[in-house]
Parts: structure tokens; C-alpha cells; sequence
């Protein structure tokens, strides 16, 4: 069963280190290369930009991750520990966006980046998720763990709303926001209808978008493709090796909560 | 009595705020606005009243498109309600190596869609691994058309969407089975209830209503499905365009000097009704969980 999951990708990984002279078409091509070589890399690199291509994404997701951390953070103490009018109001409507699936959205969405001047721009790509509404709602449900005694006696000893963010907020929703960013990284990393919609010039592409023209326009070699994918795909493995306690702490609080 | 000044909290959520408007409640209106207009990438914007909903109702492209939302729908749902849920149990035992399983199984799903559809795209090419095989085996003797025939793509697309949800499912099972009560485990044993019996009594009444927030999740995930159809069909929608699913018609007609804003909008008001009722029962049965 394990087999199942993990051997498409060695599939891929095998096919991208196979030279021109390796057969791939027959019918029992080998598992591994038999004259393992990185030219493909190299030469998918002069089909297309695909390391600018990564360098796009990693600024989109470096956008994405930065926004929601600060800004969901301060959202989510302000919602969970400070009484304002509106607070009610605010809330609700930012649960109710979470019944809105993304893609009703994207043609507006569309519009509005448009005539922020943003239309083919990394910006106008990492700009609507940069506060994403269900990361403002799990940092405040992570702010609403933290016992209400704690807040009492830091303002008896007169401390500021912003002290209380930083000294006893903060150290108390590390887990969370470790979950915030890393999702936010993944979903900012992976994600492919928004950017192909914003990006119209192939050298403003992302890399999923840069795949998928790889893909599309040039798709004589498996070899080249499946060494972009790698490209694609290694990064976004490592990270998730790196942090997958946090990663499955996330999951099991975000679905239930989320 | 607050023990701040009257702005700090506004201060706070000013950033959230201007996104929340700008970028879920001002687009949710405009969505609305501009489905009753002729609006185009370039230009255009005249309200058209009911134009393009007429158009919504004679559309054969959607037509194709909402059938392959129910089959994709209807394929998903079992197969992602109970597969992960087996999988749960047989990992959950305490194994060696328990870490790695999961990992193993999670990766499908932390890879991009168009990264896992490529992969697949060369499994399933005509002269790719499944088709090579299956000639040198003997088993058929033409490749089978996976990705150009026009139910075959979009099970393709099925099966590929299974494989990557596998393992998100899976972990959500995972947590639910952890508080499923051992001490219930145990007396059911004691009283002599074989392990089917335990599923059946035990396990099962303890992840029914994980049972029905999966199920969900799946609805409406199927009904959204975009990157895994449009990778595989390289963006053509498969033969004749008829493997569009409904969020391919929206990007299809919000770019380029073919498009349509306009009708776009009015395609995405039709995703809005088909999934409004799953996403409503998921917010009900997370207020429940929560």
C-alpha cells in the first residue's frame, strides 16, 4: 500500500535522471536509470525559465507567509482578547466567508487586482491571500486558549494591549502560528487557478503555471517535464519532512476546527 | 470596562478588515454586479439584465460540465469516505515506523495538484508506464486512451484526486479513532466480540460523525475540482471540450481576448448554488465539533 503512494513520484524522479540514449517507452523500462544524469535539468532550465519560475513562487509564498502571520495574529488577539464595538459583527462576517469556496470569488477577485493596477504582477498574485480569513479565526481560537487570569494580572501591573501581545500572547500560540505559516507556505506554493489567471506573461509565471506551459507547449520529452516537476516537487517535500509534527498537529486541530 | 484605548483593537484588526472588504465581501458583491453585464477583459461592462443566465440555461459546455461534477461527486464520495477510513485503522495500530507511514501517505497530498497530474499525465500516456506494461504483458494490444477518451480522462481525474486525498482523510480519521474510548474497545472484548464485531459496534458508531464531515469535505472538494482536469487535458477540457468541470469554464472565460466576465460571473454564482448546501452542513457539523 505504501508502495502505491510513494512509487509515482520515485517513477518521476527515476525518469528525470534518465539520459536521451535510455529507452523510456518500452515496456519494461528499467526502475533505475542506467547512466544516471542531471542534464535535464540543465536543459529544461534553457526551455524554460524554471528557475526564475521557482524564484517567482518563493517571493509569492515569502508575501503570503509574512501577511498572514503578522496579520492574523494581531486580527486574532484583537478578536480573542480585547472587548470592542464590532467585534460580533466582524466576526461573523468573517465566519461567514469560510461558506464562500475561493473559486466563486476569482472572477471579481480578478477584477479588483486588475484595477489596483496589479494584473500580471507576483503583488497582484500573493496580495488576496496575504490575511487569509480562516488563519484569522484559528489564531484567535488559539488566543482564546490562553487562561483569562494571565490577561487580568498583566493589566493590574498596567500593561498595554500590545505588552499582552507579546508577552503572553505570543509564546502561548507558537503551535499555531508554526501551523499558519507553514499551510500558508504549501497552499501559497502549490496553488495553480489564481496564478494562472493573474499571470499572463510566461516570464511572470509561477512554477506550477510554468509546469503546466511546459507541459502544454513544449511536451516532446517526459524526461524534461519530470525534471521540472522535481523542481517543483523537492522543495515543498523538505519542508513538510522538516516540520511534519507541527504539520500533523495542524491538521488534526485545523479539520476539526477549520 | 476595556484597559486599552478605544483604537488599539481597530489598530489590530485594520489589516484583517481592509482584506476581509476588499478581498471576500466586496468581491462577493461584484460577483453579483457583474453576472447581469457583458463585462470583458478588455472593456465592456453594460448591464445585459438576464442575458447571460439565459445563456447559463443553453450552455452544452455546462451541461457536460455539471454531469462530470456529479459523476466526479458521486465516484468520490464513497471511495474517499471509507478507503482512508480503512487505512486509518490499519496504521493506527501501533506499528514501527508509524511516522513514516504517515508521512508517506501525507505526501500525495502536500504536492501541488499540477505536480501529482503530471506524474500522472506520463503514468497513463499512451506510451507511458501503464500503457507499456499492460502491451508487454500481452493484456491489451492498442494503449488504452486514458487522457483522450472522454469518460476515461475524467475517471483518470477521479482516480488521481482519490490517490492525492487518501491521505489527508486519512490523518483527520486518524485523530477521530484516537478518541474513540479503549476502555470500550476492551469490554467489547471481553465479551467476546471479534474484531468485525468491534468495527461494526465499536469503531464505526465512534467516527460516525467524522464519517459525515469527510463526506462532506469530498462533496465539496469534488465539486471544485480544477487543477487535476486541466493538467491531464492540458487544458483542453478533453475531446470537444466536454471534461470541462465547472470551475475550468469560469477560468476559461476570465482571460484572454475570448473572454467573458461577465458570464463568468454568472458560471460562478451556479458553483455558488451547487455547493451551498454541503458547505452549509460542514459549518453546522464544525460548530458541533468545536
Amino acid at each position: 500500500m505504501l508502495l502505491l503512494t510513494v512509487s509515482p513520484f520515485l517513477w518521476q524522479l527515476s525518469t528525470s535522471l534518465k539520459s536521451l540514449r535510455e529507452d523510456i517507452y518500452t515496456g519494461t523500462p528499467s526502475f533505475l536509470p542506467q547512466q544516471p544524469t542531471l542534464s535535464n535539468y540543465a536543459e529544461v532550465a534553457e526551455t524554460i525559465p524554471v528557475w526564475s519560475y521557482a524564484a517567482n513562487s518563493l517571493i509569492v509564498a515569502a508575501i503570503v507567509v509574512a501577511g498572514n502571520a503578522v496579520g492574523a495574529t494581531m486580527a486574532g488577539f484583537a478578536l480573542a482578547r480585547l472587548r470592542f464595538r464590532g467585534a460580533k459583527l466582524l466576526l461573523g462576517l468573517f465566519l461567514a466567508t469560510l461558506v464562500l469556496p475561493g473559486e466563486v470569488t476569482i472572477v471579481s477577485q480578478y477584477v479588483t487586482v486588475r484595477s489596483l493596477g496589479l494584473a500580471d504582477t507576483l503583488l497582484g498574485v500573493a496580495l488576496p491571500g496575504a490575511i487569509g480569513m480562516l488563519n484569522v479565526l484559528l489564531m484567535r481560537t488559539a488566543f482564546q486558549a490562553i487562561p483569562s487570569e494571565m490577561d487580568e494580572a498583566a493589566i493590574i501591573d498596567g500593561a498595554t494591549a500590545w505588552q499582552r501581545l507579546r508577552h503572553i500572547g505570543l509564546p502561548n500560540v507558537r503551535g499555531m502560528l508554526s501551523v499558519v505559516t507553514i499551510f500558508a507556505f504549501i497552499g501559497a506554493w502549490d496553488d495553480f487557478l489564481w496564478p494562472l489567471i493573474v499571470l499572463t506573461d510566461p516570464d511572470h509565471y509561477t512554477l506550477t503555471v510554468g509546469l503546466q506551459y511546459l507541459n502544454g507547449t513544449f511536451s516532446a520529452n517526459p524526461r524534461l517535464i519530470a525534471a521540472g516537476t522535481m523542481i517543483s516537487f523537492l522543495p515543498i517535500v523538505v519542508v513538510f519532512a522538516a516540520l511534519q509534527r507541527f504539520f500533523f498537529r495542524g491538521v488534526e486541530e485545523g479539520a476539526i476546527k477549520g | 470596562m476595556t484597559h486599552h484605548r478605544w483604537f488599539t483593537p481597530w489598530v489590530l484588526v485594520a489589516p484583517a478588515a481592509v482584506w476581509l472588504f476588499a478581498f471576500s465581501v466586496w468581491p462577493s458583491i461584484n460577483t453579483v454586479v457583474l453576472a447581469f453585464t457583458n463585462a470583458k477583459p478588455l472593456g465592456g461592462g453594460h448591464f445585459t439584465g438576464l442575458a447571460n443566465f439565459r445563456r447559463v440555461l443553453d450552455d452544452d459546455q455546462l451541461a457536460d460540465a455539471l454531469v462530470n461534477s456529479v459523476v466526479f461527486m458521486l465516484v468520490c464520495l464513497p471511495l474517499l469516505t471509507v478507503l482512508p477510513l480503512l487505512i486509518a485503522i490499519l496504521v493506527e495500530r501501533k506499528l514501527p515506523g508509524i511516522a513514516f507511514f504517515r508521512t508517506a501517505f501525507y505526501t500525495p497530498v502536500v504536492a501541488s495538484a499540477v505536480v501529482v497530474a503530471l506524474i500522472w499525465g506520463w503514468l497513463l500516456d499512451d506510451r507511458g508506464l501503464v500503457n507499456g506494461f499492460a502491451q508487454w504483458l500481452g493484456v491489451i494490444a492498442e494503449p488504452v486512451p486514458f487522457l483522450t477518451d472522454r469518460w476515461l480522462l475524467l475517471f483518470s481525474a477521479i482516480s488521481l484526486t482519490v490517490w492525492k486525498g487518501l491521505g489527508y482523510y486519512m490523518i483527520i480519521y486518524l485523530s477521530a479513532l484516537g478518541n474513540v474510548r479503549r476502555e470500550l474497545h476492551e469490554a467489547a472484548a471481553v465479551d467476546g466480540a471479534g474484531p468485525v464485531r468491534r468495527f461494526w459496534s465499536v469503531t464505526l458508531p465512534g467516527v460516525r460523525n467524522t464519517m459525515l464531515l469527510i463526506s462532506v469535505l469530498v462533496s465539496v472538494s469534488a465539486l471544485r475540482v480544477f487543477s487535476e482536469l486541466y493538467v491531464l487535458s492540458n487544458g483542453t477540457g478533453g475531446p470537444g471540450g466536454r471534461d470541462m468541470s465547472l470551475v475550468m469554464l469560469i477560468q476559461l472565460y476570465s482571460r484572454g481576448f475570448t473572454g467573458h466576465l461577465g458570464y463568468a460571473s454568472a458560471l460562478s454564482l451556479v458553483l455558488l448554488v451547487v455547493t451551498i448546501g454541503p458547505m452549509l452542513a460542514l459549518l453546522r457539523l464544525n460548530r458541533k465539533a468545536a
